[in-house]
């Protein structure tokens, strides 16, 4: 083995040029794959935070999942009946309080009450329609990025007047309304409530901040006209990644619909699996390119010492001896080059990492990145493996030289 | 000279079993005319012999050496080493024969180019992983010493005369000790002197180390001083006499 690694080290050394470039490409394969994979992953760790933050991780519901049965189908087995009337239930969740006492037993997180409600904004003869959510202060910062959000005020400003509001920035900016305009709020019901404007928030989710409106309980509760009236319970658990699970948990045993984040951001979480799908087949492309490379170094270097090869051969070394030395030598390519592509990929990410977006609708922020070991490992177990596979056909076909055929054609 | 020995492989010193023999040997290349290369040769070679095959151009010379070397496979017959019937070894018994059993010396030199003259003569030894590194590398100086080379150890072939490089090679040959030394056109690149410095040095692996010469040669001077001239024409051979003593 150690004549098997001479020769190959032997070769590579002194074939400076050829490794270089070699070793270049498979360094910029594995280096490239490296920072897509960063910014890709880091692109979707981004989002996906941004959409976990956007909403509380579970929603509780007034609504059913399915319709609820008709007492008539209860009754009588018939294969289709006409003319029932939907049973009316009173809006809301009912025993709300002990609904939430429940699950602040066991939901590893926090939980806070909300009623919702839509309605329309109006202010200077501009009308915008809005849902208006009524929280409680003091539990709310617990299950959302409300308080973190806030632009102007904050959500003890609500506490502050007499039926006051927080807006979203777009939606203020929609209506020309600022902190301390007065504002109207009238409900699909007709009930209307003036209101100040207290605060304002930006979540970064468009159609949250220009469709959104935040009050106190009590206040939402007058404007839907039902005292005590809570359709919405919010969840934030501990880790977002078990929201699914506990809303199932909790769609059990409260019987009310409950949506966790996976499963309200559904399709654009599928949309993910996609481009998790072209990420990973451009990076396999570039990874394929670079053991093209591999090959072409690796069968010129045969080329150029089949002569060698033949004497190496009638001189007693084995086909497996010589298919070692230059799939050895195709490894060391691969070696040294996903080595040096580390470097590239890291210096690479830290160059991206300093790349400043500055976007008049957001704050100043840099290219959302993943530095991970994983990405690393990938990268250059590939790169070795394409590189084992470069090597290895140029090497077989090398170990089957026929010294007799070489020797006589150089004589 | 120093005689080094590689121990495990089969020495050449019993009279009564001939080193290589090789019965009605035929071989001839396919293709849409098939070329015969040597035809029905039958030939013995024991120890401690210094044999020319000669001939003219395109006789099989070669031809019939890379057979009794292994390098080729007889398309007819059989070649023994050592009374070993090699016709059903696999490539890897005949690379293992090669390599402990015979030397190879070629026209042109052959030494891999980025490896020093020391690295080129330890590199069978490597092969054959018999002996420590320090071992090889002690022999191989031994062996370059002894044909002239000592201060040329650490050269690589382009830094060296054609004469240095051609014993560089046979010393590459002798690195395993083995029985029998195949030499093709050895003295063939070389000028009058540097040919009569290999002559002699082949002549003196036979007489003093005991070993078995078979080399091939256009010389007819060169041929009728070795001790036994095998004349082949057109494949066949047609005169094999030993030299009048």
């Amino acid at each position: 083995m150690n004549l098997v690694i001479d020769i190959a080290l032997t070769h590579v050394r002194f074939r400076v040029r050829q490794t270089l470039v070699a070793v270049a490409g498979v360094a910029t394969g594995v280096g490239f794959s490296i920072v897509m994979a960063a910014l890709m992953e880091g692109s979707q760790a981004d989002f996906t935070r941004q959409l976990i933050d956007a909403l509380p991780h579970i929603t509780v519901t007034d609504e059913r999942r399915q319709a609820p049965q008709q007492p008539a189908e209860a009754v009588y087995d018939a294969v289709e009946m006409h003319g029932l009337t939907p049973e009316e239930r009173r809006r809301g969740i009912k025993n709300p309080m002990a609904i939430m006492a429940s699950l602040e037993a066991w939901v590893p997180g926090a939980v806070a009450p909300a009623t919702k409600t839509q309605a329309l904004i109006r202010y200077a003869s501009r009308d915008v329609a809005a849902s208006v959510q009524g929280i409680d202060p003091h539990r709310e910062p617990r299950v959302s990025m409300l308080a973190s959000q806030m632009r102007r005020g904050s959500l003890a400003s609500l506490y502050r007047a007499n039926n006051a509001i927080i807006l979203g920035t777009r939606l203020a900016e929609k209506i020309g309304a600022r902190i301390g305009s007065n504002i109207t709020v009238q409900t699909t019901d007709g009930a209307t409530l003036n209101a100040q404007v207290v605060g304002l928030f930006r979540s970064g989710v468009r159609s949250v901040d220009e469709s959104t409106g935040y009050v106190l309980v009590k206040t939402a509760q007058i404007l839907a006209q039902q005292t005590g009236l809570v359709n919405e319970i919010r969840v934030r658990v501990a880790d977002p990644m078990t929201a699914q699970s506990v809303a199932q948990r909790i769609e059990r045993e409260t019987g009310y619909k409950s949506v966790s984040w996976q499963e309200a951001h559904e399709d654009l979480l599928s949309a993910f699996v996609v481009r998790n799908i072209i990420m990973y087949t451009v990076v396999g492309a570039i990874l394929l390119v670079a053991s093209f490379g591999t090959y072409n170094i690796i069968s010129t270097i045969t080329h150029e010492k089949t002569r060698d090869i033949a004497i190496m051969k009638s001189l007693g070394l084995r086909e497996a001896s010589v298919r070692r030395i230059f799939v050895l030598e195709a490894l060391l390519i691969g070696l040294i080059g996903a080595l040096a592509g580390w470097l590239l990929g890291y210096a690479l990410t830290r160059a991206l990492g300093t790349i400043e977006i500055k976007n008049p609708m957001i704050d100043a922020t840099r290219l959302p990145l993943v530095y991970s070991f994983l990405h690393y490992g990938v990268a250059a177990v590939v790169a070795l493996g394409s590189s084992l596979i470069a090597g290895y056909f140029p090497a077989r076909k090398a170990s089957r030289v026929f010294p007799v055929d070489i020797i006589r054609g150089a004589t | 000279m120093r005689q080094a020995q590689v121990a495990g492989r089969p020495q050449s010193n019993s009279a009564a079993q001939p080193l290589i023999a090789a019965s009605r040997v035929t071989r001839i290349l396919p293709g849409v005319v098939p070329t015969t290369l040597v035809h029905d040769i039958d030939l013995t070679i024991g120890a401690r012999q210094y044999v020319a095959i000669t001939g003219p151009s395109g006789s099989g010379k070669s031809s019939l050496l890379y057979l009794l070397g292994l390098l080729d496979l007889p398309t007819v017959g059989e070649v023994r080493i050592s009374g070993r019937a090699t016709a059903h070894m696999n490539e890897a018994e005949r690379a293992q024969i090669r390599l402990s059993t015979l030397g190879f010396i070629f026209q042109f030199h052959f030494l891999l180019p980025e490896f020093s003259a020391l690295e080129n003569v330890t590199l069978p030894m490597q092969a054959l992983g018999e002996l420590p590194a320090e071992a090889m590398r002690e022999r191989g100086r031994s062996l370059l010493a002894s044909l002239g080379l000592a201060d040329h150890a650490a050269k690589r072939p382009d830094q060296l005369s054609g004469g240095q490089r051609q014993r560089v090679a046979v010393a590459r040959a002798l690195a395993n000790d083995p029985p029998v030394i195949l030499a093709d056109e050895p003295t063939g690149s070389l000028d009058s002197k540097s040919s009569e410095q290999v002559f002699q040095i082949l002549r003196d692996l036979v007489d003093q180390r005991g070993k078995t010469v078979i080399a091939v040669t256009h010389d007819l001077d060169m041929a009728r001083r070795m001790d036994r001239r095998i004349v082949l024409q057109d494949g066949s051979i047609v005169s094999d006499e030993a030299k009048a003593s």
